[in-house]
């Protein structure tokens, strides 16, 4: 205990370094920004911006993706409260509460409940954080290949458990994402690889980012393009130092469903598949199942603001666990900032806390400091970015498709991957459109390379005998949990096959 | 075309273009190599097997009406949809086919001429001040600030006198 203390003591000093702190606060007011902007949340935020951040220490470059994921957080609850739309699906159970708040006139007041349980719940988040990192990533390094396949196997599992998806659909999205990550040079022998039509682009792979972009980018855009017809409405929001401080001090209101809201996100958050949008969901569902007054709920409950926010911030620290520690990312922000740790040459999993303890510790240490940097800039200027949202589509749109265009084009300098990017976005419009999940394709491809790896690494050591993923314990116990998360479907299925047939013979 | 048609439509695209991995997957060794473990082409041939699979499972739940989309009779693209995502997909078609030919910023500055005033119906005054200072800033972003070159194609001569300046 002594030993981690000393260093995040170390990892804080290194957040307050001035680039650093640069870095916090330059990515919380993007995250911010972006988190409030209908239909963009920080998946897109870091995809769009990831190019950027060459121009950084690698340090520093995380620091301030890990700030945008923070701030896009907190961000979301903006547009949520004052527009009614969401900013992106973690601010979704924001919007039961919070517009009726503001639309009776109490929008200053939902606002802050939601800067505040935001803070509550980053700061138990990353106090959990650092109290779970350490011994998960000691405990993983005794995983060899059949273990990390076994793992991300699971990491999969639990798209098509929990996804809340159709099966098939999501099946497809993760396997044509492990596809698109095989194309190229192969990770072995060298050979080249599903060179389409002999197009030299091809040799070098398919960047995460054109894939990225494409569908959080130009696919998001179209569909947000398309869901809002361009059109919002704002609620204005008056706040003064008066307001804000009497705002504060109603937090014991809402404390306990903060709190509870914030444990719960934090685990729901460490699953690849689940992620914030469904922890704010369980924590409204909680605070509404243990509130003295439920049916207040949905009519603007202060705690039905405050419980979801809580959740989608503790849940974005938690997202963060597995793929520091393991080297899987737990949402498909940390899959784009799991593909540029390793564009910057580090390579995600156990071993990071042992060779790149600096960087390690300074990313924890950062998130202490930006969930406090958040917390003042969006208290400070919610004003501001309620006038920002009053920006037009015509002007926002374009402005990201330029962004999109030169990110796709930044790391590999090459207009083919911007013709993919592109492509991309537009086919995942379309199949998003048609229910297929694209979450799981963006994640597939990051992992891919390493599942690759690991599976041939794995069957080379057994002379292709595939019982070493059985034979080896850790291995099993995520193979069975994999088989049993695929079966949770099976099972809702045959449960409420049964129900109807009661039903049914009932009446 | 309803969203019925689309989503059949679309897994018959997709079993294709499965079918066409498969096959391109086989031009490479799929099977076991002693001494060396699977060939280059196993681990996506056995990937785009299984995406055929779930086109499949997908056609046969679309036929028993299993799936939302299977049952939903509206439009798949309604008219408004299509202007709206139509003009922006075919403004970037544009903006993508011009930067081969004028290069990135030359292409911009239309782009943003054609966005800002026929689109989005904005002043003179902003559309110039945002045509103007969109490419300014990506042009100090990437090629000053991050030393990455974006495409000019033949507008590449109209740069030189900045590059001395950046350069000297």
């Amino acid at each position: 205990m002594g030993e981690t203390l000393g260093l995040l003591a170390g990892g804080l000093a290194q957040a307050f370094e001035p680039i650093n702190f640069t870095m916090i606060i330059i990515g919380c007011v993007l995250g911010l920004l972006v988190g409030a902007m209908p239909g963009l949340g920080s998946v897109n935020g870091v995809a769009i911006l990831l190019p950027i951040t060459f121009l950084v220490p690698p340090t520093a470059a995380i620091i301030f993706l890990a700030a945008i994921y923070y701030g896009a957080m907190y961000g979301g609850a903006i547009s949520s409260i004052t527009l009614g739309i969401p900013g992106a699906s973690t601010a979704v159970a924001t919007v039961f509460d919070g517009r009726p708040l503001a639309q009776a006139g109490k929008a200053d007041k939902a606002l802050t409940a939601a800067a505040m349980a935001s803070f509550i719940g980053g700061t138990i988040s990353v106090v959990l954080f650092t109290l779970f990192a350490p011994p998960l990533a000691e405990f993983a390094l005794k995983f060899g290949p059949a273990e990390e396949f076994a793992l991300m196997v699971l990491a999969f599992a639990t798209f098509i458990g929990l996804g809340g998806d159709d099966i098939p659909k999501t099946i497809f999205s993760i396997l044509i994402g492990l596809v698109l990550a095989t194309i190229g040079l192969d990770i072995i022998s060298g050979q080249p690889r599903l060179i389409f039509f002999d197009v030299s682009g091809f040799l070098h792979g398919i960047n995460f980012l054109v894939l990225a972009i494409g569908i959080y980018g130009i696919g998001e855009m179209l569909w947000t393009l398309e869901q809002t017809k361009g059109e919002v409405t704002v609620h204005n929001v008056k706040l003064s130092m008066k307001e804000i401080i009497k705002d504060i001090k109603d937090v014991k209101e809402y404390i306990g469903t903060t709190t509870l809201g914030s444990v719960l996100g934090y685990f729901v958050g460490t699953l690849p598949a689940a992620g914030a949008t469904p922890a704010s969901l369980m924590s409204y569902g909680l605070a509404k199942t243990f509130s003295k007054q439920p049916e207040t709920f949905g009519k603007g409950n202060v705690s039905g603001v405050a419980a979801p926010e809580a959740a989608n911030n503790a849940a974005s620290t938690g997202s963060m666990l597995p793929m520091i520690t393991l080297g899987i990312p737990g949402s498909p922000t940390t899959a784009i900032l799991l593909g540029g740790m390793i564009i910057w040459g580090l390579r995600p999993g156990p071993l990071l806390f042992t060779e790149h303890p600096e960087f390690v510790w300074g990313l924890i240490g950062s998130l202490y400091v930006a969930n406090l940097a958040t917390l003042i800039i969006n208290l400070m200027f919610i004003p501001v970015f309620v006038k920002i949202l009053t920006l037009p589509f015509t002007i926002l749109a374009p402005t990201i498709y330029i962004l999109c265009v030169v990110g796709g084009y930044a790391p590999t300098q090459t207009m083919h991957d911007v013709w993919l990017m592109f492509l991309f976005g537009v086919v995942g419009y379309l199949l998003r459109k048609l229910n297929y999940p694209v979450a799981p394709a963006v994640l597939a491809i990051v992992l891919g390379p390493l599942a690759e790896r690991s599976l041939r690494q794995s069957l080379l050591s057994s002379q292709g005998d595939p019982m070493i993923f059985l034979e080896r314990p850790i291995s099993l116990i995520c193979i069975l949990i994999a088989v049993a998360l695929v079966l949770v479907p099976v099972f809702q299925k045959m449960k409420r096959k049964r129900k109807a047939e009661q039903s049914g013979q009932e009446s | 075309m309803t969203v019925r048609t689309a989503e059949f439509v679309m897994a018959i695209v997709l079993s294709l273009c499965s079918i066409a991995l498969m096959i391109k997957s086989a031009e490479l060794n799929i099977g076991w190599i002693e001494g060396r473990g699977p060939g280059s082409g196993a681990w996506p041939f056995w990937l785009a097997t299984g995406m055929l699979i779930c086109c499949l499972w997908t056609l046969l739940r679309w036929f028993r009406r299993v799936t939302p989309e299977s049952r939903n009779t509206n439009l798949y693209m309604s008219h408004q949809t299509m202007v709206i995502v139509g003009t922006s997909a075919g403004a970037i078609l544009f903006l993508l086919a011009a930067t081969h030919w004028i290069g990135l910023y030359a292409s911009l500055v239309f782009f943003l001429l054609f966005y800002l005033k026929y689109v989005g119906r904005h002043t003179w005054v902003l559309t110039i001040a945002l045509t103007i200072g969109i490419p300014v800033f990506i042009f100090c972003l990437f090629e000053w600030a991050l030393k990455i070159p974006l495409p000019k194609a033949i507008t590449e001569p109209l740069f030189y006198p900045i590059y001395d300046l950046m350069y000297s």
